[in-house]
C-alpha cells in the first residue's frame, strides 16, 4: 500500500477516543504523517490550505513571468527566470505533498480552473512596471516568508518538509527584490519615480495578504488548534510592517499611508485602516487580473492536453512493446 | 480514490530519491508526475537537483512502494526485550583485549 | 580592432543562444505541465548564461568598452549574428521541441569540438556548454519521439513543425571566411565537416519518431550570419530591449 491517506467515508462523527489521542499528539508537538489516523476535518482543512498554497505559487508565476522578456539586463533576466522557476518548483512540492492526503493533482487543478479553488489574491494585481518585479520580491515574498517560517513547524509532515525546502529558496527571492528596488531608488529620477509608484500600488495589497483580523477569519481558530497555523493573522501582519517600514526608509521611499506612526510603548509601527472591501472584491473575482490569470492557466492546461496525451500514449505503446518482446 | 478528472493524458506519480554525496545514502526528496521512467528521471533532475544537491537520482513508481503501517510501529520496529544477545553488552571480552 | 574575426564569431555563438534562450523563456507559466515549465526554464537559463559569457568575451575582444548587456540590448536587428532558425516563433509545443532538437543536435556537435579551441576562455565556455547541450539534446529528442510516436494529433503537429522549420537548417553549417580563418588558427572547429554527422543524428531520431524528413532543400544562398534575418527578430528585440533603450545610461 503506497504511503498516503485513503479518503475515508464522510465521517458524521469521529471516534472520540481517536480524536482525543490525535489532539494529544498535536499538543505534544508530534508530526502527523500520511498514514496516521487523522480526523476527516483535519484532512479536509489541510487539503484546502495546501492546495491553495500550491495554486498561489503557480498563478504567482504569471505576474512576474510578464516581465521576463523585458528584463533590462542579462543578469536580471536570469535571476527573474530562476525565481519564477523556483515558484513552479514550490507549487510542485506542495501539490505532491497534498497528494499524500488522498487527492489527485489533476483534481486540484480542475478545481482551480473551474473557479472553485482559492489562491492568494495578491496575484490578481497587474505588474505595470519593471519596479513591480522588485516590489513583489521585497513585499510579497517578504510577507510570504513571515507566513512560511511559521508553517515550517506545521503539524503535518509532508507540508512541514516542503516548507523547509521552500524557505531555503525564498530568502534569495526577497533579497534580490529589495536589491532591485534599492538600485532603482538610487538611479535616475525616472527610475526612482518608478520605484515609488510601485510601492504606492503594492503596499496595501501586501498587508491584505495576511488575511482579515482573526476575529473575522472563519478558519483560523481550528487551524491553530491543530497546529497547522501557529500565529494569528494580526501578529504576522504587524511583524511584517515592523520589518518593512525601516527597509523603505533606508532606500528613501515613502510608505503610502498618512496615518502610519511609530508607537514607543509597543515598538510597533501602527498602520492606518485597511480597506477590506477591496480585499473581498478581489477575493470574489473582481480584482484587476482575476479573469486574465485564470484564462492564462486554462489556456495552458487545455493546449497542453494533447502533449500530455501524447506522452501517455507513447508510454503505453512502449509497455506493450516490452511485453511483446518478453513473450 | 475519486478521480473526477477527464484528462486522458494523466501521468502517474513517482517518488524521487536523491543521493547528496558519494558514500551517503539516498534520501526521499519528494515526488513528480511523469508518463514513463525516462521523463520521470528528467523531471526529478529538474525539480530536485537544481541547486546541485545530488550525485545520484532514483525514481520509483509510487504504486511500487510498500510501506509499513503506523499501527505496526511498536512490535514491528522494536526488538523484543527477551533477546539480549543482540546487544553488544552480552559479549564479555577479557580486560585489556582490544576487539576493534 | 584587435581581432575582427573572433569578435564576429563570438557574436554568432552568443546571439544564437541569447535568441533561443529568450524564445524558450516565453513559455514560462504557460507550459503544458508544471514539470515542463521547470525544464524549459532550466534550458533557457543555460542558454542565457552561455550568451552572457560569450557576448562578454566578444566585448572584451572588441576592445571598445562594450559589455554583454551593451551588445545584447543596444545592437539593432541587422547587427545580430544568430541563425534564423532560433528566431522562429515558438508555435505549439511540437514546434518548440522540433526547433530545439534541430538546434540541440548542432549545438552538441559544435560545442564538443569547440572544447578543443586554442583560445582557453572559449574552450572553457564550450566545455560547460557541451555538458548543457548533452542534456538539452536528450530532452528535445525524447519529446520529439513521443510526439512522432504518440497520438495521431501529436504526430501531425510534429510533422507540420518539421516541414516548416527544416528550411531554416541550411545556414547552420555554412562556413564563410570567418569560420575558415578561425579554424585555420585552431580557434574554431571545421563547421562544414560537422554536417554529415548532424544529418545522421537527425535522420536516426526522425526515424525513431516515425516522422519523415521534408523534401524541401534548406536555403543556403542567403547571408545568414551577416544580419539577414526574418521579420521575427525585430519584434523579439523590440520587446527584449525596450527598457535600456527607454532609459539611456540607466543602471539596472
Amino acid at each position: 500500500m503506497t504511503p498516503r491517506q485513503t479518503p475515508s467515508v464522510p465521517a458524521a462523527q469521529e471516534d472520540p477516543g481517536k480524536l482525543a489521542e490525535f489532539e494529544a499528539r498535536i499538543a505534544r508537538g508530534e508530526t502527523i504523517e500520511p498514514k496516521d489516523w487523522m480526523p476527516e476535518r483535519y484532512r479536509k482543512q489541510l487539503i484546502r490550505m495546501m492546495s491553495q498554497h500550491a495554486h498561489s505559487e503557480v498563478v504567482g508565476m504569471l505576474p512576474e513571468g510578464n516581465w521576463i522578456t523585458r528584463a533590462p539586463s542579462l543578469r536580471r533576466k536570469m535571476v527573474l527566470l530562476a525565481k519564477v522557476q523556483d515558484e513552479a518548483g514550490h507549487g510542485l512540492y506542495i501539490y505532491c505533498g497534498t497528494e499524500t492526503l488522498g487527492v489527485d493533482r489533476s483534481e486540484l487543478v480542475d478545481q482551480l480552473l473551474a473557479g472553485k479553488a482559492k489562491y492568494s489574491s495578491i496575484f490578481n494585481y497587474p505588474t505595470l512596471s519593471w519596479a513591480d518585479i522588485g516590489t513583489i520580491g521585497w513585499l510579497v515574498d517578504g510577507a510570504a516568508i513571515v507566513n512560511q517560517t511559521m508553517l515550517a513547524k506545521a503539524s503535518y509532515g509532508p507540508y512541514a518538509r516542503a516548507m523547509i525546502r521552500i524557505c531555503k529558496e525564498e530568502n534569495f527571492h526577497k533579497r534580490q527584490g529589495y536589491e532591485l528596488i534599492a538600485t532603482l531608488s538610487r538611479g535616475t529620477p525616472a527610475q526612482k519615480a518608478m520605484a515609488q509608484d510601485s510601492l504606492n500600488r503594492w503596499w496595501w495589497p501586501s498587508l491584505m495578504m495576511f488575511g482579515p483580523s482573526d476575529k473575522d477569519s472563519p478558519n483560523s481558530a481550528e487551524l491553530m488548534k491543530w497546529g497547522v497555523k501557529r500565529k494569528s493573522n494580526d501578529d504576522l501582519r504587524q511583524r511584517f510592517i515592523n520589518l518593512t517600514v525601516p527597509q523603505a526608509q533606508a532606500v528613501g521611499l515613502t510608505i503610502p499611508d498618512p496615518d502610519l506612526h511609530y508607537d514607543e510603548a509597543s515598538g510597533d509601527w501602527i498602520p492606518g485602516p485597511i480597506n477590506w472591501d477591496e480585499f473581498h472584491q478581489v477575493l470574489a473575482g473582481n480584482g484587476p487580473c482575476n479573469r486574465q490569470r485564470m484564462e492564462a492557466r486554462r489556456r495552458a492546461h487545455e493546449e497542453g492536453a494533447w502533449v500530455r496525451a501524447a506522452a501517455a500514449a507513447y508510454a503505453a505503446k512502449q509497455q506493450g512493446r516490452r511485453g511483446a518482446a518478453a513473450a | 480514490m475519486a478521480d473526477e478528472s477527464t484528462d486522458p493524458g494523466q501521468w502517474p506519480l513517482w517518488e524521487v530519491f536523491t543521493q547528496p554525496g558519494d558514500g551517503k545514502p539516498h534520501e526521499h526528496a519528494g515526488s513528480v508526475h511523469a508518463p514513463d521512467a525516462e521523463l520521470a528521471l528528467q523531471n526529478a533532475r529538474d525539480v530536485y537537483t537544481r541547486r546541485g544537491e545530488a550525485v545520484s537520482l532514483w525514481v520509483v513508481p509510487s504504486a511500487a512502494i510498500t510501506a509499513s503501517s503506523p499501527s505496526d510501529a511498536g512490535p514491528f520496529f522494536e526488538p523484543g526485550n527477551d533477546t539480549p544477545y543482540r546487544h553488544p553488552q552480552f559479549y564479555k571480552v577479557p580486560r585489556g583485549v582490544k576487539v576493534f | 580592432m584587435a581581432d575582427a574575426s573572433l569578435f564576429e564569431y563570438l557574436q554568432r555563438l552568443g546571439d544564437d543562444r541569447l535568441v533561443l534562450g529568450h524564445r524558450l523563456s516565453e513559455w514560462c507559466g504557460h507550459g503544458p505541465i508544471l514539470e515542463e515549465d521547470i525544464a524549459l526554464a532550466n534550458i533557457s537559463l543555460d542558454f542565457i548564461g552561455q550568451a552572457n559569457l560569450l557576448l562578454g568575451l566578444a566585448g572584451t575582444v572588441e576592445g571598445k568598452g562594450r559589455d554583454a548587456d551593451a551588445l545584447a540590448y543596444l545592437r539593432d536587428p541587422v547587427d545580430f549574428r544568430n541563425v534564423p532558425l532560433v528566431e522562429q516563433p515558438n508555435g505549439d509545443y511540437a514546434a518548440t521541441m522540433t526547433r530545439s532538437f534541430l538546434f540541440d543536435a548542432f549545438d552538441y556537435l559544435l560545442t564538443r569540438d569547440l572544447q578543443d579551441s586554442g583560445h582557453p576562455e572559449l574552450a572553457g565556455i564550450a566545455a560547460k556548454a557541451h555538458k548543457e547541450a548533452t542534456y538539452h539534446l536528450r530532452h528535445s529528442s525524447e519529446w520529439l519521439v513521443r510526439f512522432g510516436d504518440g497520438t495521431e494529433e501529436s504526430h501531425r503537429r510534429a510533422q507540420d513543425a518539421l516541414d516548416e522549420l527544416w528550411r531554416w537548417t541550411g545556414g547552420l553549417f555554412l562556413a564563410d571566411e570567418v569560420d575558415q580563418a578561425l579554424h585555420a588558427r585552431g580557434l574554431a572547429p571545421d563547421l562544414a565537416a560537422l554536417e554529415p554527422e548532424w544529418k545522421g543524428m537527425v535522420s536516426e531520431l526522425i526515424g525513431r519518431a516515425t516522422l519523415t524528413l521534408p523534401p524541401v532543400q534548406p536555403i543556403t544562398a542567403r547571408g545568414y550570419r551577416r544580419g539577414d534575418h526574418t521579420e521575427h527578430l525585430g519584434h523579439l528585440l523590440a520587446e527584449m530591449q525596450i527598457l535600456p533603450r527607454s532609459h539611456p545610461g540607466a543602471e539596472w
